[in-house]
């Protein structure tokens, strides 16, 4: 944005030509999205769809409007660092996509505004909110107030390849794990038909930041009958269920090497379990539907070779059937990621305006083409896309989200530490958990917290 | 020394203002906003950010907390690895391998000195960033240069990042910073008269008694200059984030990188600048002592 500079400018401008036309407005939209890279969807969508169309739009009103989009290809934890020490500092750019689960601690710590008090009341009149349901409104929402529209929601799982399945003499048709004992017994059986393998990844460790908590620590956790917080919202910091979890970690990394333990601890850890499944040494990922959608779809960096064929999806189990979450045998999580306004924008009526255009039925129908996903809006269409059909049938009535709260960030942090000592072998389990427990009082405080062993 | 002046006093203070200026609001404000924030509980995102509370010395106590002091990813931690870095990689790496380079590279031919002097500064010169990315390409896992030759030769490759972290930042420093001390001890053997070495050589004295009992000596101030300048930039370096963000499991989490962590990534100002002070704190003294050794110098000199 450089307010600075384009101040300057627009002084300068108005006091040149004080009888000219409109003056020119520009946007900045950053995502984590590179054309050919990571979310390479989205990026292809804003530039080759929104962009074009948006500028026609506004200059069929008499107004001349750049739209830029800035392509980040780091981490997501980077992306938030900058956006917060960005928003901090009123720079940054206009519209920005953003991770739900964010907004408590960035309003509370004064760095967003309700779309509302941004760009008045036009955003109240926006014909498209009648056909987003109230749930999904809540992914980018806090205390009631929008701060951002979400694209759509998601759900977790297990991808699986069918050939490794097969080279150990399984079935991955008929197999669906009910718990955690028969998920490591088929990974022990893959692992002895191919020892270079690495047959389970269950997310741990730093690195991977919130894709740690939310594919790795959380499915496993929600397996166990319990959630990071109690039903009064108090986080539980001792418990069966965080040792079994992290027993679990322990099972599959450090005694009987299951999964790939180097890239829980690398920094682009990530990239490297998409690696391997690419390349046939993982059989099993406990991933998002985005590793569908987005990271292995054919011309991705990630994409599965003949993937209709090798790859298929079963539900996450709980620890034991019926041990899970409510009672259940399955468990799963959903979040939501969406665009927001930097309150610091010289231009709020237009970034409203594209931020809503961008949310239109016409514009989330083109992204269908580029990317087929379950959109927030009713009207839009879900593509003929089985998989995306079978698994919102299956997983969105079992699912359940994180705590709406300013502190969950930090926690969700001291998680991926956790899980870090565990995995690196540097912990064990007990001790593990009591650091986590040491952690989360010193940033709740003693009160907010809850002891269950 | 005698005193004389270009100016007068007032167009010298003139002169200087902006100067003062820039340093008042860029130094000299920051650093006592630092020390009061180092007093509260401010943090970026949150409640604390916008209403911090004054907590006293709670950061400092938190800091220094005896239970907690030595666990990894925790202000002790990082400060025992920090003086372990500091004399692995700047006492004994950097000037030692500096003071070796520089004594052979008076004996050998000029031209073989010339290449081996390029070859060491261009390890210092070159920006961080390529560097860390080189080193990052060299010592990586599967397709790294280093395993490369290491299979090459017949021997097991080495998982270098993930299993000898810290050995490879202080090699990595130790490389990267050693041709300072090269230059700097490089300069101060020439400033001894040659006779003194010709005269030694007359004796039949070896080369190692040539060093010890004449060198040595005589560049005692440039040493001592040497180890407190080195100690106090390996001190702050930040450049190993490049290689293992401080990772894995701060096995590499020296100060200056605990202290971004807290500061920038977990967004605890007030925390981020307790550590701050502290490490101000630290610096002060090497500043003073360097301040002592110069002036002593300078006495010696006059």
């Amino acid at each position: 944005m450089r307010k600075g500079i384009q101040s300057l400018l627009l002084g300068v401008s108005a006091a040149v030509a004080l009888s000219g036309s409109a003056i020119a407005t520009d946007l900045d939209i950053t995502c984590r999205c590179v054309v050919g890279g990571v979310n390479s969807g989205t990026a292809e969508w804003i530039q080759k769809k929104v962009i074009p169309a948006f500028t026609e739009k506004m200059k069929a009103q008499g107004k001349d409007v750049t739209v830029k989009l800035t392509q980040f290809g780091g981490e997501d934890e980077q992306l938030t660092q900058q956006l917060a020490l960005d928003f901090s500092t009123g720079a940054g750019p206009d519209i920005s996509a953003f991770d739900g689960f964010l907004i408590p601690s960035f309003v509370q710590g004064g760095l967003l505004k309700p779309l509302e008090e941004i760009a008045g009341p036009d955003v109240a009149s926006w014909d498209g909110w009648s056909h987003i349901a109230d749930g999904t409104k809540a992914l980018m929402s806090y205390q009631g107030k929008p701060y951002g529209i979400a694209l759509g929601t998601d759900a977790r799982m297990i991808f699986v390849r069918r050939d490794l399945f097969q080279k150990a003499g399984l079935d991955a048709d008929s197999w669906q794990p009910k718990s955690w004992g028969e998920l490591l017994d088929a990974a022990r059986k893959i692992k002895a038909a191919d020892p270079d393998s690495f047959p389970l990844q269950l997310n741990a460790g730093v690195s991977m930041g919130e894709a740690t908590t939310m594919q790795g620590y959380w499915m496993a956790l929600l397996g166990t009958g319990e959630q990071v917080t109690d039903e009064n919202g108090k986080y539980i910091v001792a418990s069966q269920g965080i040792l079994d979890t992290l027993r679990l970690y322990k099972t599959i990394y450090v005694d009987d090497k299951l999964g790939d333990q180097r890239a829980q601890l690398l920094s682009d850890g990530r990239n490297r379990t998409f690696a391997n499944f690419r390349d046939g040494k993982t059989a099993m990922l406990v991933e998002g539907d985005w590793f569908y959608r987005s990271v292995t779809a054919p011309g991705a960096e990630f994409a599965v070779a003949d993937r209709e064929k090798v790859m298929t999806w079963k539900k996450m189990p709980a620890a034991q059937p019926g041990k899970g979450l409510r009672g259940q045998d399955f468990v799963t999580i959903s979040g939501g990621t969406g665009f927001v306004i930097n309150p610091h924008t010289d231009a709020p009526k237009e970034s409203w305006e594209l931020l809503s255009f961008m949310n239109s039925q016409e514009q989330l129908t083109a992204f269908q083409e580029i990317q087929p996903a379950i959109r927030i809006r009713d009207d839009v269409a879900i593509p003929n896309s089985p998989f995306l059909t079978e698994t919102a049938k299956t997983l969105l009535p079992i699912t359940t989200a994180r705590p709406n709260d300013a502190s969950y960030n930090k926690v969700s942090t001291e998680i991926q530490r956790m899980t870090e000592s565990v995995v690196s072998g540097e912990m064990s389990p007990e001790d593990a958990m009591a650091q986590y427990k040491a952690a989360i009082v010193a940033i709740v405080g003693e009160e907010n917290t809850v002891s269950r062993l | 020394m005698k005193k004389f002046s270009l100016l007068s006093t007032r167009a010298g203070a003139v002169f200087l203002a902006p100067a003062a200026a820039l340093v008042g609001i860029f130094v000299i404000i920051p650093f006592f906003w630092v020390i009061f924030v180092s007093f509260t509980n401010q943090t970026l995102l949150g409640r604390t950010a916008l209403e911090p509370d004054f907590v006293g010395l709670q950061n400092y106590v938190a800091l220094f907390n005896p239970a907690t002091f030595f666990t990894r990813g925790q202000f002790g931690f990082s400060l025992v690895l920090t003086i372990q870095f500091v004399l692995l990689s700047a006492l004994v790496g950097q000037a030692l391998l500096g003071l070796v380079l520089a004594w052979l590279s008076q004996a050998v031919s000029p031209s073989l000195k010339t290449f081996l002097q390029t070859t060491v500064i261009a390890a210092w010169i070159l920006p961080e960033v390529v560097i860390g990315f080189a080193w990052f390409a060299f010592l990586d896992y599967d397709n790294g240069t280093l395993n490369m030759i290491m299979r090459s030769l017949g021997l097991p490759p080495g998982d270098w990042l993930l299993q000898q972290p810290f050995r490879v930042i202080v090699f990595f420093n130790t490389w990267r910073g050693a041709a300072f001390s090269m230059m700097l001890f490089n300069s101060a053997f020439q400033s001894i008269p040659p006779s003194y070495f010709q005269a030694a050589d007359v004796a039949g004295a070896s080369s190692w008694q040539k060093l010890r009992d004449i060198a040595l000596p005589l560049i005692r101030g440039h040493i001592v200059t040497d180890l407190i300048l080195i100690t106090m930039w390996t001190f702050n370096v930040f450049t190993p984030f490049l290689l293992t963000n401080g990772g894995p499991s701060y096995r590499t989490e020296i100060l200056s990188i605990y202290t971004y962590r807290i500061a920038f990534k977990d967004f605890e100002f007030g925390k981020g600048a307790a550590v701050g002070v502290v490490i101000m704190l630290i610096n002060l003294v090497f500043a003073l002592a360097y301040l002592r050794i110069a002036r002593i110098k300078t006495a010696e000199a006059e």
